[in-house]
């Protein structure tokens, strides 16, 4: 945390209200994300209670399991949470745009440029935390392997039909979200956090409540303070938390006193319907298996609603700040990223594998390394604020133009190279001959830092962008007067140097993957039980 | 009140936050902080789902059933494969005693048969020995701490072993690297213990620094396990355990006839649990039922510790938020300090950023 956002949060702490940590909006906010409130049980592993899921705030779909340790219960789940999200992911795999893309020709070895679909957007999905985050993860691990029917007759307890394509698509929304300013999925307590700074700890701020109260307590409400506490801690009469927590984990006080005699009375209700000897009989005590599921679903309503609601007035809040200009880049990413998957899918290849190989965990890690690195110069570019963290970090500097000479390069064809000098406050870390590069109209132009004149008086040589003339460009050098942004980061990033196709890994790391990778992976061995 | 024992769990996280002198005072004297804390009026969130509680329970049942058999396989495959596989009803000695201190006595008894007791005996040297539920006594700055592991393997080169089972699952071979952090910690003070029974012993028998945690596989029931090296945690665990300071050292600087009792007046309560120091850090919300009283003292205080450490870290000599804030402003502080010269240069910068945010939203931003 840079000691800019630790002032910030000291503000917090002193007018009781969230303090800005941004200027602009750093993650793309889709018109209709699909937000999705998952609450799961207690002590067992990726078993789902229930969820809100959905894209109309005032209107979202309740999925519920109301015996958690039911396989087919939890499959019903399951196939309507796919009946949900594949349409909605559908809707945006169909629409299309043609894109150019660069690959390398496999006869020639050249790079050629080659059209293919991109898809116009992306779903988004938004979670509330980032346990949620995970949690989709999990999901998404849990079910791409699972066989139907129509995969596998033979198969034990077989999956409902689309439930291992959506785990497919979980997985890769869950391996999307760990690449650094990606907004396929996202939690709204990053979201907010990223955006705002309280007057609490990054560990209180995991909590959605807590974070809402600070930033929006209401006008002449309690303190950021006091509505923060009152979310964390305050209870009913009956002992249940006012702000249940955003999940997926319940509060044990939930469980123990209200949710579990719920699914007691639904498994004495099943087991009474068993036992039925007449259809009459059987009647009313199908009545009673309903009146139990409902009592459930509504508890499962009444802890998810909350955090529903919680998650919207998020994005309401998110929404009121302008988007950042290189959000739309990102978010192109983020669209080839959907594209190609959709595109892995309509090829019939197989899930995800459990392991990566060596050739793309490598590339993922680089992946994620290049795009942190652009997030933090895009980020910077996009808002004062934060440049202003990178200037009080010596990584930055910002001044005003006091002297422009013009001097050329020692060529046989000398191009122009003025020497810009800058009178700046910041400390930038500079050494001889440095790099630095500053933003003219939206691309980056390079300097050389020459000396430093007196005590924050900066020579830099321009050294590009200034067209192929003998004079400089119109408007390529800044002139006398004006103000001036230089970062010592570069502002695009490089890809790294080509990775072997995974045919050619070297033998340090495992090798070819060989005939075993051709076999399509095992499913998961089926237990006759299999909960706790 | 019935004195509360310190736990695995509170050992860990005592050691989690060693400078606590609050924490160490009320563990020690086996105080209730739950109800403490009640009756402060800050109740602590901790709790257990009956839902989770039988899970474990049941998960931990199945991978003991039938003596230990499955148990045994694990260990002998994941921690010691030289050795002669586990024959088929191990020896499970019985450890019931009355109390605590009759458990610890039986399960050092049990653990000194095993080991250096006459060999082809059942549960003698040479073969496998299953402790289900020991107890285990170690010293915790001056008071006694009852341990209870869910298992020990004594292996036929008299070695002991740690074993951990715990019901988050094992994905694909790994785990949440939280819970396995947790699991370790609470392992490490086992493993402490257990090494204070050892020394008794002569010759002292080695405890392995690999304990085997055992999680449900994947999204099934069964069991799996995997060796985890505690020597860290059981080096910082060891360590911060020394570092406590003597109960009796704190309780001697308390004035007398301090009482903790939850029946006492809340201002009573809170005046006598003010008179131990606390420290307060934000990670003690998930480790110590007092943590939000401790809070709300410290938000008082306006501690900038309770921002989190690292803010701490930044700040030099500064350590609350008013003192923090006039500093920056330039109303306090000395300028050659290089905090405070950080800090207003800080301040001057955020402020110019946001002045630009606002301007920029009619003409481009100055910066970039």
């Amino acid at each position: 945390m840079s000691l800019i956002t630790t002032l910030a949060r000291l503000e917090a702490v002193r007018t009781g209200r969230a303090q800005p940590a941004a200027t602009v909006r750093h993650r793309h906010l889709s018109d209709r994300p699909l937000v999705f409130v998952p609450l799961i049980t207690a002590g067992e592993a990726g078993a789902p209670l229930g969820a809100l899921v959905g894209t109309d705030r005032d209107a979202p779909r309740l999925l519920v399991v109301p015996q958690p340790r039911d396989r087919d219960l939890r499959f019903a789940f399951l196939a309507e949470l796919a009946g949900v999200v594949l349409p909605h992911i559908e809707a945006y795999a169909d629409s299309v745009e043609p894109a150019e893309r660069t690959e390398t020709d496999p006869e020639t070895g050249k790079r050629v440029k080659v059209e293919v679909d991109l898809c116009a957007d992306a779903a988004q999905l938004i979670v509330p935390s980032r346990a949620g985050v995970d949690f989709v993860r999990l999901l998404g691990r849990s079910m791409r392997f699972r066989r139907t029917t129509e995969q596998d007759p033979e198969t034990p307890h077989p999956a409902p039909p689309r439930v291992p394509l959506l785990g497919r698509w979980l997985t890769h929304y869950g391996e999307r979200a760990r690449v650094p300013g990606s907004s396929l999925l996202l939690a709204m307590t990053d979201l907010l956090g990223r955006h705002w700074a309280t007057g609490q700890s990054t560990l209180e701020d995991q909590h959605l409540g807590a974070l809402l109260a600070w930033i929006a307590p209401g006008d002449e409400g309690p303190t950021g303070a006091e509505a923060a506490r009152r979310a964390e801690l305050a209870r009913d009469a009956d002992g249940q938390l006012l702000c249940p927590p955003a999940g997926p984990a319940t509060d044990p006080a939930f469980d123990n006193k209200l949710l579990a005699p719920a699914i007691e009375r639904y498994d004495r209700a099943r087991t009474a319907l068993a036992a039925a000897e007449d259809g009459v009989e059987a009647d009313d005590r199908l009545g009673a298996v309903t009146a139990a599921e409902r009592e459930v679903r509504a508890l499962v309503e009444s802890r998810t609603r909350p955090t529903w609601d919680a998650v919207w007035r998020g994005l309401d809040l998110l929404r009121e700040l302008p988007a950042g200009a290189h959000v739309e880049d990102r978010w192109t990413r983020d669209r080839w990223s959907f594209t190609s998957h959709r595109d892995r899918v309509l090829a019939g290849e197989p899930p995800q594998p459990r392991r990566d190989d060596a050739v793309t965990a490598a590339n993922k890690l680089a992946t994620r390394e290049r795009e942190q690195a652009r997030l933090e110069a895009q980020e910077a570019l996009d808002d004062p604020l934060v440049m202003a963290g990178r200037r009080l970090a010596g990584e930055a500097f910002a001044g005003e133009v006091i002297d422009v000479v013009m001097a050329y390069s020692e060529s046989k064809r000398p191009s122009p190279r003025p020497l810009v000098t800058v009178r700046t406050d910041d400390r930038p870390h500079l050494g001889e001959r440095v790099k630095v590069h500053r933003s003219l109209g939206g691309r980056p132009q390079a300097a050389e830092f020459v000396a430093q004149e007196d005590e924050g008086v900066l020579v830099l040589r321009i050294v590009d962008r200034m067209g192929r003339g003998k004079e400089p460009e119109a408007g390529s050098v800044p002139e006398k007067g004006d103000r001036v942004c230089f970062t010592l980061f570069e502002h695009e990033q490089r890809g790294g140097a080509k990775l072997p196709d995974p045919e050619g890994t070297p033998w340090t790391h495992g090798g070819p993957p060989g005939e075993t990778a051709a076999v399509p992976e095992a499913a998961d061995a089926q237990t006759e039980e299999d909960v706790l | 009140m019935p004195a509360k024992a310190l736990d695995a769990r509170a050992l860990a996280a005592l050691a989690a936050n060693p400078g606590c002198r609050r924490r160490a005072i009320l563990d020690g004297a086996g105080v209730d902080k739950a109800s403490l804390a009640s009756a402060l009026g800050s109740p602590s969130v901790f709790g257990q789902s009956q839902f989770a509680l039988t899970r474990g329970n049941a998960f931990e049942a199945r991978v003991k059933a039938d003596g230990g058999a499955e148990l045994l396989r694990l260990v002998h495959e994941r921690l010691d494969r030289g050795a002669e596989p586990p024959a088929a009803g191990a020896h499970v000695p019985d450890l019931s005693a009355t109390g605590p201190e009759g458990r610890a006595a039986r399960t050092a008894l049990a653990l000194r048969e095993a080991t250096t007791g006459s060999a082809g005996t059942p549960g003698g040297p040479g073969a496998w020995t299953l402790l289900d539920h020991p107890m285990l006594a170690l010293d915790v700055a001056g008071s006694p701490a009852f341990l209870e592991p869910d298992a020990v393997v004594v292996h036929p080169d008299g070695s002991w072993t740690v074993v951990e089972i715990k019901s988050f699952p094992m994905l694909d071979g790994s785990a949440d690297p939280a819970k396995v952090g947790a699991a370790a910690r609470q392992a490490a003070v086992y493993v402490l213990a257990l090494e204070r029974v050892a020394a008794r012993l002569d010759p002292a028998p080695r405890v392995r620094d690999r304990v085997l945690l055992v999680c449900p596989k994947d999204f099934s029931n069964l069991p799996t396990a995997s060796a985890v090296d505690v020597r860290r945690q059981r080096a910082v665990t060891g360590r911060q355990l020394a570092r406590l300071t003597r109960i009796e050292d704190i309780a001697d600087a308390l004035p007398d006839g301090v009482c903790f009792s939850p029946e006492l007046p809340a201002e009573e309560l809170t005046a006598a649990v003010e008179a131990v120091p606390a420290t307060y850090a934000p990670e003690c919300l998930s480790a110590c039922e007092l943590a939000f009283h401790c809070r709300a003292r410290s938000r008082e205080a306006g501690a900038v510790t309770a921002l989190g450490r690292p803010v701490r870290a930044e700040l030099g000599g500064m350590s609350t938020v008013e003192e923090v804030l006039a500093a920056a402003r330039g109303e306090a502080g000395d300028p050659d300090d290089p905090a405070v010269a950080a800090l207003r240069r800080a301040a001057r910068l955020r402020a110019e950023a946001l002045a630009a945010a606002g301007a920029g939203t009619r003409e481009a931003a100055v910066c970039p």
